[in-house]
């Protein structure tokens, strides 16, 4: 055996022997590097004769092809059995909590306010507002609630001048009437926002939510009214079928005037909604009075119209299932966090109003 | 307003039973409120069952018996009787309830050492006859009646209340109700009986209504009753003084409050004998004062409407009587007023005085000006009959003419309003039936208004009328056009949507808070703005309107805390004002955040909240409502309640308007909390100034390179500063710059810091050669010199 097969068998051999990554490297620098066995060998063929040249320098090719061969397998073996041996190390417990994620939630009147746009969005409502301090004038009279009235005791009303002539709203109706002076007919919109009356117990707050609406146009009937609220009220508790019971009732502003039932029925102590023998006030409407009209700077004897005004908080309670219309303002952490919605939960037409 | 059926049935014929009714009045807009069992003197009676008769172990005659009373356990009672005995069914009265033959009220007491707990009754005890020979045997009958009231099971009686809406007052008194039943097809409204009373004797008092300002009393109507024998009510009159929640007091007090509850017609009775001279009816003096029935002292206030005798007031007209003309027992001759207060004039004074009174509410509302002498004639007749007497000729003093008022009324009308035909016969008969007087004329209906309803003044009251008798449910439904023609939220609105999901989006929990707060919280941030003062607040510290949304959001945020939640992060979106007038308020968005320091949790130790964070959260928000970083400045100024040194505002990049504030608040407040500001109407407004349309993208494939430099600063330099001197040398090339660190402290002169960035320059058209690029930064090195004083450290 020549010293070259020698050399090759030995490299061989420490190859085939070794387990460790670092002998591996330091084989393969003996072997392959610049200064390593298969170079030196290459340099010799300059001292041999043709011949002898072209026999040695397939040799030499035929031994790194074979070396480089076993090389590879055995690096491959080795890195494979290090990495298994490092992963078998590196095991931990997945149980422990992961990196806490702070996502933040939507208040319940906030995302019903949006299913409630949404809803009245595809039946060409738009959203109008108004301010919350609101002046006599536009919270009663304009609204036909004259002074020294009765109807008058039932909003206890926030005054903030002694005069009692600045007041913050006691319902959001006067955005009607803040809608119809500025604008021309038809009008046909919503008005969700903050409303005010004196008044705090277990089933009422100094603040809470109301939604007005508003359609006015040449020819719009109590028909009109019956249907769009019909529609409204099956939307939102996105149901199919929905018992409503119109009920005569007065305002100032409207006329005739209504309250509107719901039917519903207590399962399991949960409430379901549209069907069942019992009935829940849930809003006020009617034709808008003539008096509100002229007010407005609107001809009733050419326009006629609806108006309505929905809790909104008290809407919230019904399909969420909240018990306290208090717990909405008390900002209880717990209470956020369980009855708030996902930012990205944003109520639309296509996807439906709620997950 | 409360009634029962049968007093219904005074004025009403019908064959409809109380559940129909109950389903009718709900259905023509006179809502039920409730329905009760009549409460009377004998409703706490109850059947009850004697399940063992046990030795009384002290005494010899008494039984110690377990009484069944229908509820989960049973009773101990002592007894006397020597009927008590196992299984015996009997009647029971618990302790609080009084005796009605003796008057005696039961209390819980000790017989002969053993408790009892109430007491089984004989007959004579609850006078249903002078049987008193041992308890009550009742037959098998009330076996199942057990725990039921033995008197209220028998009649079988309910209250119906109604919440009587403000307009329509002569639903007020059960004739009312029984006529808007009548117009509804539920029966026949019977005619008032005729009074067959003779009026004999004089009536000599002298009566005058005095012409002043504003005088609300218009008619005053009376009668003098002489030889009258008070006495305690019948007991049918108690029963329905009861079932209104009223205390029988006498003959002549429960007969005034039966009309007024029965024709919605207040009157007062005087005793005769204790009126000087003559009554007149007068505006009152300033000053002037007189104890009421209430026994409470009232001074009025100028131009009252009160009723007076020459020793002055005797009562306030249509509100309260007086206790120095009041009736007695032994009252033998009185006056009896029937007389119209106008509604305004009375609800004002009632509303000074803080007085409310069945008769107030009813005048306030505006009773039938034309039912003075049918509310005497009514009165007249019970009183006559109760307590004998004489009576005189009635005397009505009138200072105003009555018209009924009379409305052109087009039928068409009704069809327009509800959108379902109705035939003109059929709204004759409903107006008919209510009371009006229909002519026709026409195409048109001449309508009469009865004088008991002040609510009716055109047209479209009357289409109501028609529409609520006739029913809602027959008008036909139609479904709404799905058409839209503008927009459903503005320009404005879409960003209060957005922003409001974009801060919930980073983690805070959205709040809703009251628009009020508590004045000495709010002064810590109002600034230079004045505080809005509610005349009338809910509480005290509730007082002013909020000038910031931080007050609440602290108050809450440091109630959740207490609660235990040490990390939080709350906001709000809604108003704070500025002013007191309509309009003077703006639209703020406020996200508050704290963080609890838990030296145990090294997880946490890396990830503090500070300053960044909030800043990071607050320009993230802008970016999303596309407020970009190169289209603000940060700067320091920013108000009180945040640590002067750790806070700053965002402001449009032309310095007009101040889109944010940020940092942490001030420790003196809050320690170790932080919170941002955003003005969404400023932001909104700078926006839609400012709009631009997004270019197509281009991007550069050249190579880009990196050059570090670092400046030595004075102390007080804004990293803004030199970032904006550096991106203005050449928008073109200069890609971005990062500041990557800041450094004060040892090498370093003390007033100095050193402000490391890194600058990414990249060319759109070639790749840089390094001549290119050491030019460019020999300029950026000598411009941020020359322009800040900055040295390039070496």
């Amino acid at each position: 055996m020549s010293d070259f097969e020698k050399k090759i068998l030995e490299f061989k051999n420490r190859l085939n022997s070794t387990q460790d990554s670092k002998e591996i490297e330091a084989i393969r620098t003996d072997i392959f590097s610049k200064n390593g066995f298969i170079n030196s060998q290459f340099k010799k063929l300059g001292s041999l004769s043709e011949d002898e040249k072209k026999t040695f320098a397939s040799n030499i090719n035929k031994a790194k092809q074979e070396l480089l061969e076993i090389f590879r397998s055995k690096a491959t073996e080795v890195l494979d059995k290090d990495l298994n041996e490092k992963i078998k190390k590196e095991k931990i417990d997945v149980t422990l909590p992961e990196k806490e994620f702070k996502i933040g939630k939507i208040h319940p009147v906030s995302q019903v306010i949006d299913e409630i746009s949404c809803i009245f969005s595809e039946i060409g409502f738009s959203v109008e507002e108004g301010p919350d301090v609101e002046n006599d004038y536009n919270n009663f009279t304009a609204l036909n609630t004259p002074e020294d009235h009765p109807a008058k005791d039932m909003h206890d009303t926030f005054y903030l001048d002694e005069n009692m002539k600045t007041l913050l709203r006691t319902h959001t109706s006067p955005v009607q009437v803040r809608t119809m002076i500025k604008g021309k007919p038809p009008f046909k919109i919503i008005a969700p926002g903050r409303t005010y009356r004196s008044d705090s117990d277990q089933t009422h707050t100094p603040m809470f939510h109301q939604l007005e609406g508003l359609h006015i146009d040449k020819n719009i009937n109590m028909g009109h009214l019956k249907g769009c609220l019909n529609y409204f009220i099956k939307e939102f508790f996105e149901v199919d079928k929905i018992k409503m019971r119109f009920r005569p009732s007065h305002f100032p502003f409207t006329e005739p005037s209504a309250e509107v039932d719901i039917g519903y029925r207590i399962e399991n102590n949960k409430i379901i909604i549209g069907e069942g023998d019992k009935w829940l006030e849930i809003l006020g409407c009617g034709m808008v009075h003539p008096n509100v009209l002229k007010n407005c700077k609107v001809d009733p004897k050419i326009y006629q119209g609806f108006a309505f005004g929905i809790g909104i908080d008290r809407l919230a309670m019904l399909k969420y299932g909240i018990n306290d219309l208090r717990s909405f303002f008390e900002c209880d952490y717990r209470w956020l966090n369980y009855y708030g919605f996902d930012p990205l939960d944003v109520p639309t037409n296509y996807r439906g109003l709620s997950k | 307003m409360k009634f029962t059926k049968d007093w219904l049935d005074v004025h009403l014929k019908t064959n409809k039973s109380e559940s129909q009714i109950i389903q009718k009045l709900n259905s023509i807009g006179l809502e039920v409120e409730k329905v009760e069992p009549v409460k009377n003197e004998l409703s706490d009676f109850i059947v009850a069952k004697i399940i063992k008769a046990n030795k009384h172990p002290n005494a010899d005659r008494l039984k110690l018996c377990d009484v069944d009373i229908g509820k989960k356990d049973t009773l101990k009672v002592v007894c006397g009787a020597p009927n008590a005995r196992d299984g015996l069914l009997t009647i029971y009265a618990p302790p609080g309830s009084v005796i009605p033959k003796n008057g005696m009220k039961l209390e819980v007491s000790k017989i002969r050492g053993e408790t009892s707990y109430g007491m089984l009754c004989s007959e004579s005890e609850l006078k249903l006859s002078n049987e008193s020979e041992g308890i009550i045997d009742l037959n098998d009958k009330y076996k199942t009646k057990i725990g039921k009231s033995f008197f209220g099971e028998k009649k079988g009686k309910n209250v119906i209340e109604l919440s009587i809406t403000p307009n329509r007052p002569d639903c007020l008194g059960v004739r009312g109700i029984a006529r808007d039943l009548s117009a509804s097809n539920f029966g026949k409204l019977k005619e008032p009986r005729k009074s067959k009373v003779k009026k004999n004797i004089k009536h000599n008092l002298n009566i005058k209504i005095e012409k002043n300002k504003n005088q609300a009393c218009s008619i005053f109507g009376s009668c003098i009753i002489k030889n009258i024998k008070n006495t305690e009510s019948p007991g049918w009159l108690k029963n329905r003084i009861l079932a209104l929640g009223l205390r029988p007091i006498s003959a002549v007090v429960d007969i005034t409050n039966y009309v007024m509850f029965d024709l919605n017609r207040p009157l007062h009775a005087y005793d005769l004998d204790k009126i000087k001279n003559k009554i007149t009816v007068r505006n009152s003096k300033k000053g002037e004062s007189f104890k009421a029935l209430d026994n409470k002292n009232y001074t009025l206030d100028k131009d009252m409407c009160v009723i007076s005798d020459d020793e002055g007031v005797l009562g306030l007209g249509g509100i309260i009587g007086g206790e120095r003309s009041g009736t007695e027992i032994h009252t033998k001759n009185i006056l009896l007023e029937s007389a119209y207060f106008d509604p305004s004039t009375t609800r004002k004074t009632a509303k000074k005085l803080d007085l409310n009174s069945d008769a107030k509410f009813r005048f306030e509302r505006g009773v039938d000006p034309q039912s003075v002498t049918a509310g005497l004639d009514s009165a007249v007749e019970l009183i006559l009959e109760i307590c004998g007497g004489e009576v005189s000729k009635f005397d009505v003093k009138q200072t105003k003419k009555l018209k009924n008022l009379e409305i052109k009324f087009d039928p068409k009308m009704v069809s327009k309003t509800v959108g379902t035909s109705i035939n003109t016969n059929e709204i004759k008969k409903i107006l008919s039936n209510l009371g009006f007087t229909v002519k026709t004329k026409g195409k048109f209906l001449n309508v009469k208004v009865p004088s008991w309803r002040p609510d009716i003044f055109g047209e479209i009251d009357l289409v109501e009328e028609v529409i609520r008798i006739i029913g809602f449910e027959k008008i036909k439904s139609i479904e709404p056009d799905k058409k839209r023609t503008k927009p459903t939220l503005n320009y404005f609105q879409k960003h209060f949507h957005l922003a409001q999901r974009s801060v919930a989006s980073k983690g805070y929990l959205e709040t809703i808070t009251w628009s009020f707060t508590d004045e000495k919280i709010n002064n810590k941030f109002k600034e230079k703005l004045e505080s809005v003062k509610i005349v009338n607040p809910i509480s005290s510290d509730l007082n002013v309107l909020r000038n910031s949304l931080y007050p609440n959001l602290i108050f809450y945020l440091e109630k959740n805390l207490n609660r235990g939640f040490g990390d939080q992060a709350l906001f709000e979106i809604g108003p704070t004002f500025t002013g007191k007038k309509p309009g003077q308020q703006i639209t703020v968005v406020c996200g508050i955040k704290k963080q609890s320091i838990d030296e145990d949790s090294n997880l946490k130790k890396n990830d503090l909240v500070d300053v960044f964070h909030i800043k990071k959260d607050l320009v993230q928000s802008l970016t999303e409502l596309e407020i970009r970083k190169e289209d603000f400045k940060v700067e320091e100024n920013t108000p009180s309640y945040y640590h002067p040194g750790i806070s700053g505002s965002i402001v449009s990049k032309d310095g007009n308007l101040v889109l944010g504030y940020f940092g942490a608040l001030h420790p003196k407040i809050i320690s170790n909390t932080f919170g941002f500001e955003i003005f969404l109407e400023n932001l909104v407004e700078y926006k839609a100034k400012n709009k631009k349309t997004k270019e197509s993208l281009a991007f550069s494939d050249y190579q880009k390179s990196d050059r570090d430099f670092a400046f030595l600063v004075n102390k007080d330099t804004k990293a803004q500063d030199l970032t904006e001197v550096i991106q203005n040398i050449d928008k073109n090339l200069i890609k971005e710059i990062k500041i990557f660190d800041v450094y004060e402290g040892e090498n370093i002169p003390s007033d100095k810091k050193s402000i490391a960035l890194k600058v990414t320059i990249q060319s759109d058209y070639k790749t840089l050669d390094e001549n290119d690029l050491t030019n460019i930064s020999k300029k950026i090195v000598s411009t941020v010199e020359e322009k800040t004083g900055a040295k390039l450290r070496s």
